[in-house]
């Protein structure tokens, strides 16, 4: 019992804090909007969640509707190319070899740096966008992925060998299930990071989105939905790593 | 000739710490339908042996044949048993053993390939346990499991690494009278060399015992009979005058040879001590 009201009671107190820091850094400093200011100029946008008043001036469920679109587009893309390319360099020490430099090189850069590459590229915001997430997002669903199949254990190739299983059937019946945990991993963090650049892409080329919004309204000088635009980021971001997480472990018990 | 023929085998790995002899001039005759097994000590070479007869490993001399053939690879009629099961963990039981019949007869239909590995599931006494994953099943019955998956290929030759090395003993004597049916009920003579450490188990499966001489390299030594009428079973054999006989000459052969080493280890801490390496290239030359 007592370990369950803490359960509870201990992130409510960490959250209080937090809120009792951005009231202290509002009285602080005047441009930032406090607690309260922020829910009173917000509401409008969390109590009619689907409303659509103009182009840019939308509820954030649809906000949020038009951003996890484009994750989930870019998201599919960079994990359609990554896992098989993942199963590529597991298999191949000869293609690890090959492109392990490479993907060292391309991984620390930035989707702010892919992006405009993007436009000159699609000439277009859409594509741009779907290039940078899909770029970004896809190393760690490599990374996981080949070491998914480089962690199989010599007992199940032994099976393979000793059954005299085709590729095709060692690839379906043995590597794939054996990876799969690694691989879920890797989508987990690759979502993960898709979601951190959606809001980059987004507000650079201005398209509808929450992060489209968030620049949009600093443009406005109406501070207090920055506010509402990073809380309703951070909020999307966890469910979406909660529902990876939630998959990953259906996957492990299994 | 005979159906199973070992000759003048050598292994040796290498590594950064120098080459290891594990295998010398292993010969090795086994006649169609006979039932070896191979005694001896842990880390002895045994395993390394099996491989290569097995066609898993390649040797660095010497030579295999099968009914008449050259060893390369895997053989199409081999059937394969594992110390640790080596079950496909998110497979059921029944397509577990599927997959083998797959892979052997890929010209059945799906559901005779399921008809069939239910069948020697069945003869294991698994038939109630067939949708289940390993992970659900104790580890008797996994190695039955893993025995049925052997057996349901139909093999002409059948190679076992310690199968009964994790089981427990109560376990252990029922597994291996699941082994003795299926040997007998076979549609063709099964071919079957094993590699165990328990001499009991040796003699009351085997046809013929071979001992694993310890030593780096390691060697056969002269293969022992065992005469005994079958079916034979644990309890008989323990009061069994030839049981006896067979289990002390195995022992005291094992023992010798153990004794062997031992001494040469000493000399080689003598004053010219002989390194690994030095080893090879005298042995190369």
């Amino acid at each position: 019992m007592l370990k369950r009201v803490t359960h509870l009671m201990l992130p409510t107190v960490g959250l209080g804090l937090a809120v009792l820091f951005w009231w202290a850094a509002s009285v602080r400093v005047p441009d930032l909007p406090s607690p309260v200011r922020t829910w009173q100029e917000s509401r409008i946008y969390i109590t009619q969640p689907f409303d659509k008043r103009g182009e840019t001036d939308q509820g954030i469920a649809r906000l949020a509707y038009y951003s996890l679109l484009r994750v989930a587009r870019g998201f599919l893309l960079g994990i359609a190319i990554g896992t098989p390319v993942g199963f590529l360099l597991g298999v191949s020490p000869l293609m690890t070899r090959m492109f392990d430099p490479l993907m060292q090189v391309m991984r620390p850069i930035s989707p702010l740096a892919w992006l405009p590459l993007g436009l000159v590229l699609f000439q277009k915001s859409e594509p741009a966008a779907l290039f940078a997430i899909a770029i970004c997002c896809m190393w760690p669903t490599i990374v996981n992925t080949m070491m998914g199949v480089r962690a199989i254990p010599q007992d199940y190739w032994n099976v393979a060998k000793v059954l005299r299983l085709s590729r095709t059937t060692t690839f379906l019946k043995i590597i794939v299930p054996a990876t799969l945990p690694y691989m879920f991993t890797g989508y987990r963090l690759s979502l993960g990071i898709a979601w951190l650049v959606i809001v980059a892409s987004e507000m650079l080329t201005g398209t509808p989105g929450v992060g489209g919004f968030l620049w949009q309204e600093y443009n406005s000088l109406i501070y207090a939905h920055i506010l509402l635009a990073i809380i309703t980021i951070g909020v999307i971001g966890f469910v979406l790593d909660r529902l990876m997480g939630m998959a990953e472990a259906t996957l492990r018990a299994a | 000739m005979a159906f199973l023929e070992v000759s003048g085998l050598s292994k040796s790995f290498s590594s950064a710490k120098g080459v290891r002899h594990v295998l010398r001039d292993v010969s090795l005759s086994v006649a169609q339908g006979e039932f070896v097994s191979i005694v001896g000590a842990m880390g002895s070479g045994k395993s390394t042996l099996l491989s290569i007869l097995a066609g898993l490993t390649t040797a660095d001399a010497g030579r295999v044949t099968v009914d008449g053939q050259d060893v390369r690879g895997v053989r199409r009629d081999a059937a394969y048993v594992f110390q640790n099961y080596s079950l496909l963990p998110w497979f059921t039981a029944l397509e577990n053993v599927r997959l083998a019949v797959e892979a052997a007869c890929p010209n059945l239909s799906r559901d005779e390939q399921k008809a069939r590995a239910r069948q020697t599931l069945e003869q294991v006494g698994l038939g109630s346990a067939v949708n289940r994953r390993p992970g659900q099943l104790s580890g008797g019955m996994r190695q039955r499991v893993a025995i049925a998956r052997a057996f349901a290929t139909n093999p002409g030759v059948l190679f076992m690494d310690e199968p009964f090395g994790a089981l427990d003993a109560l376990t252990r004597e029922t597994v291996q009278q699941d082994l003795v049916k299926l040997c007998s009920s076979a549609e063709r003579p099964v071919t079957t060399v094993m590699i165990t450490n328990s001499v009991e188990e040796a003699i009351l499966l085997s046809d013929q015992i071979v001992p694993m001489l310890p030593g780096s390299p390691a060697t056969l030594g002269a293969p022992i009979p065992v005469l005994l009428t079958r079916p034979r079973s644990a309890a008989q054999l323990a009061h069994d005058e030839e049981a006896t006989e067979v289990r002390s000459h195995v022992i005291a052969t094992l023992t010798a040879a153990l004794g062997g080493r031992t001494r040469r280890g000493q000399a080689k801490a003598g004053p010219e001590p002989v390194t690994p390496v030095a080893l090879a290239t005298e042995e190369s030359r």
